[in-house]
């Protein structure tokens, strides 16, 4: 009766395999936090682009300071504009309470932004916007479907384009992707803007986790004595077992 | 206890048993001599709450129980602390890793047949540990105050709303408030803080019980009925080797090689792929958006699998929720189900060994089906491993009986 569960456990086990829901697909960030160069610019580009909204509401900005390699005079000259002062939080002029009455939901803290997505998403999500007539800004998003927010980026980027595939009949169908839409070009060539939207991310999961390179710096040390204390510990174990054995 | 102390230490004898505690507890405490790898779960099990107690301590000097503010001190303790990311990854990696430890121990009872008489009051003990740990987890997860722990919390405390009749009440009583809010994460808080001190002094009984009968071993043979006399004593039992110091050197052997394992999580991926810390609890509470999907942490889902799998009666979740703590309830009659002549796995036949590894699949299945979205063939699946989940108790008494047995040898092997 057993091996008849067993095979029942086996038929079943297709079942395993079918995946829920449709996910989008992301593309690799490939971003590098020991680029202190790459996290300056995409510190920069958060001041001048998204800051207007967002904040990074448990970040301070002497931490990134600190961790990017910044004295307190460049903190304040290129990064303060709003008269905070240098050990206070990121946190934009902009009321939560305004952006829910400007764009029908509160716009996002960004400080943990990459952790509750991941950082592709984030890379994949600002390279994502398309002109979309339907919706208030006139722009839609890939990977995050009805976005609220407009395409603050399209001066740079230049405007993009839907790309939908094919129904079974020939029809329009569902969206595939998006690609540039030559009559809208950018200032920056294709090349360069995903590098600004590569620090930008770069930048963002930094603040997600500003300890994460020295978490894993003090990792190997841990791992290394606990190596040798394990095989100090094992030898131990042997040399008083020879009695039992 | 012929030996008498002199000097300081015969001063605290006089007056507090210290010598004799050490030799009957440690020294002269005889444990069987071929304890295996699964024996280390148990003193590595203790390791870990010794170590949430304490992060947890700390954790509590930097973190505050309000709604308005526990998101924002976690991530206060997590970048303004000094050192309190490393006490909070290892707190968060600490209560996984418990039930990991738990889960691989109450294994290892049932491998070895650990529950059976003289020690059903000690299984029952652990159960009542593991009851307790899970609610210290449950109060525990709510405290980050992001989406998944509002929600979660939030789905679990509704639970007692299916309760017939006084239902609404309960669950009113339990939240202090309608909805999960500030009121309950207060409450919760406090619990949080005391059920690890329940859970110390359980964890006492449990190892008094377990000096009173001695451990079980592989090979399911007691040792105090064996032979006497080995080279430490004419009458200890042959095949008992003092605790102190060859367990001792033993257990630290096990506690380096677990602590390598615990620290690459803790600091290489203490998320653990979203299982360890969730990506939506990285999103401060919000009690008017519901997340599309709500699952427990995966030490809860295998329960909360069983929970969606049973359909509702007369509207009301109420006979899922009964089946998922009957699942639980069912092991604190383990001790009387198993009917085989021996004890351990080693010695009892092909349909027990079947059994208990259907068992572990299903537990295994049903722990993956509880973080899955509910889809129609999973919740089948979910069903199915249910049935299996039960049967593996409710057919004990038939099968453990008249399967075949080997015979059990008089000592213990190797």
């Amino acid at each position: 009766m057993k091996r008849l569960i067993i095979a029942s456990v086996l038929l079943f086990a297709p079942a395993f395999g079918i995946a829920s829901g449709e996910s989008v697909h992301l593309e690799n960030a490939n971003i590098d936090l020991t680029d202190k160069e790459s996290l300056k610019r995409g510190a920069e580009s958060f001041v001048k682009y998204c800051m207007g909204c967002h904040s990074l509401r448990y970040m301070r900005y002497n931490r990134m300071g600190k961790d990017l390699g910044l004295d307190e005079v460049q903190v304040r000259q290129d990064f303060i504009f709003n008269g905070a002062k240098p050990g206070d939080q990121m946190v934009s002029a902009m009321r939560p309470a305004d952006t829910e009455k400007w764009f029908g939901t509160p716009v996002p803290d960004l400080t943990l932004v990459t952790r509750r997505r991941s950082s592709d998403w984030v890379y994949s999500y600002l390279k994502g916007f398309y002109s979309d007539d339907t919706r208030p800004f006139g722009v839609n998003n890939i990977v995050f479907p009805n976005v609220g927010m407009p395409d603050i980026l399209a001066d740079l980027q230049g405007m993009q384009k839907p790309v939908y595939g094919e129904t079974a009949g020939g029809d329009q169908g569902e969206i595939e992707g998006v690609e540039p839409d030559p009559e809208q070009p950018g200032t920056m060539s294709a090349e360069e803007y995903d590098g600004f939207v590569r620090d930008l991310t770069n930048f963002l999961t930094y603040a997600g986790e500003p300890m994460k390179l020295e978490r894993q710096h003090l990792g190997i040390y841990v791992l290394i004595f606990l190596g040798v204390f394990f095989v100090l510990s094992y030898a131990l174990k042997k040399e008083y077992w020879k009695d039992v054995h | 206890m012929s030996t008498e102390s002199s000097g300081f230490l015969g001063w605290i004898d006089e007056r507090f048993p210290l010598t004799k505690v050490w030799k009957e507890h440690l020294s002269e405490y005889y444990a069987p001599r071929n304890f295996n790898f699964w024996y280390f779960m148990g003193s590595l099990a203790l390791l870990v709450l010794v170590l949430q107690i304490i992060t947890g301590i700390w954790l509590a000097m930097n973190y505050k129980p309000s709604a308005e503010n526990a998101f924002a001190s976690v991530e206060y303790i997590m970048r303004d602390v000094d050192w309190g990311w490393l006490l909070r990854y290892l707190h968060s990696t600490g209560a996984s890793a418990f039930f990991i430890l738990i889960y691989l121990h109450m294994f290892r009872g049932l491998l070895y047949g650990s529950y059976r008489k003289p020690r059903e009051l000690l299984w029952i003990i652990g159960l009542v540990i593991y009851l307790a740990m899970m609610a210290t987890a449950f109060f525990g997860y709510l405290l980050p105050w992001g989406q998944m722990s509002y929600w979660g919390a939030q789905v679990i405390v509704n639970l007692f709303s299916t309760v017939p009749v006084v239902g609404e009440d309960l669950s009113i009583w339990v939240r202090g408030d309608y909805v999960v809010s500030d009121v309950t994460l207060n409450r919760f808080f406090a619990f949080h803080f005391l059920m690890p001190f329940l859970l110390a002094a359980l964890v006492f009984l449990h190892i008094v019980a377990l000096h009173k009968v001695g451990s079980n071993n592989p090979d399911g043979v007691e040792i105090k009925k064996g032979p006497k006399g080995n080279r430490w004593s004419d009458s200890a039992p042959a095949d008992g080797i003092p605790f102190h110091p060859y367990y001792s050197v033993k257990d630290l052997a096990g506690v380096a090689g677990f602590l390598i394992l615990f620290s690459a999580v803790v600091f290489f991926w203490p998320d653990f792929g979203g299982l360890f810390l969730e990506a939506p609890n990285f999103e401060p509470a919000n009690p008017l958006k519901t997340p599309v999907h709500i699952a427990p942490v995966w030490y809860f889902t295998p329960f909360y699998a069983m929970l969606r799998a049973v359909p509702p009666l007369f509207n009301s979740q109420f006979p899922g929720v009964v089946v998922m703590f009957a699942a639980i309830l069912i092991m604190f009659f383990l001790p009387w189900l198993d009917r085989s002549p021996v004890k351990s796995i080693r010695y009892k036949g092909t349909i027990s060994k079947i059994a208990i590894a259907v068992f572990a699949v299903s537990f295994v299945a049903l722990a993956w089906l509880g973080l899955e979205p509910s889809t129609y063939a999973k919740t089948l699946l979910a069903r199915l491993f249910t049935v299996l989940y039960f049967l593996f108790f409710l057919l004990m008494p038939i099968y453990s009986k008249m399967d075949k047995t080997k015979p059990v040898p008089e000592r213990v092997t190797k």
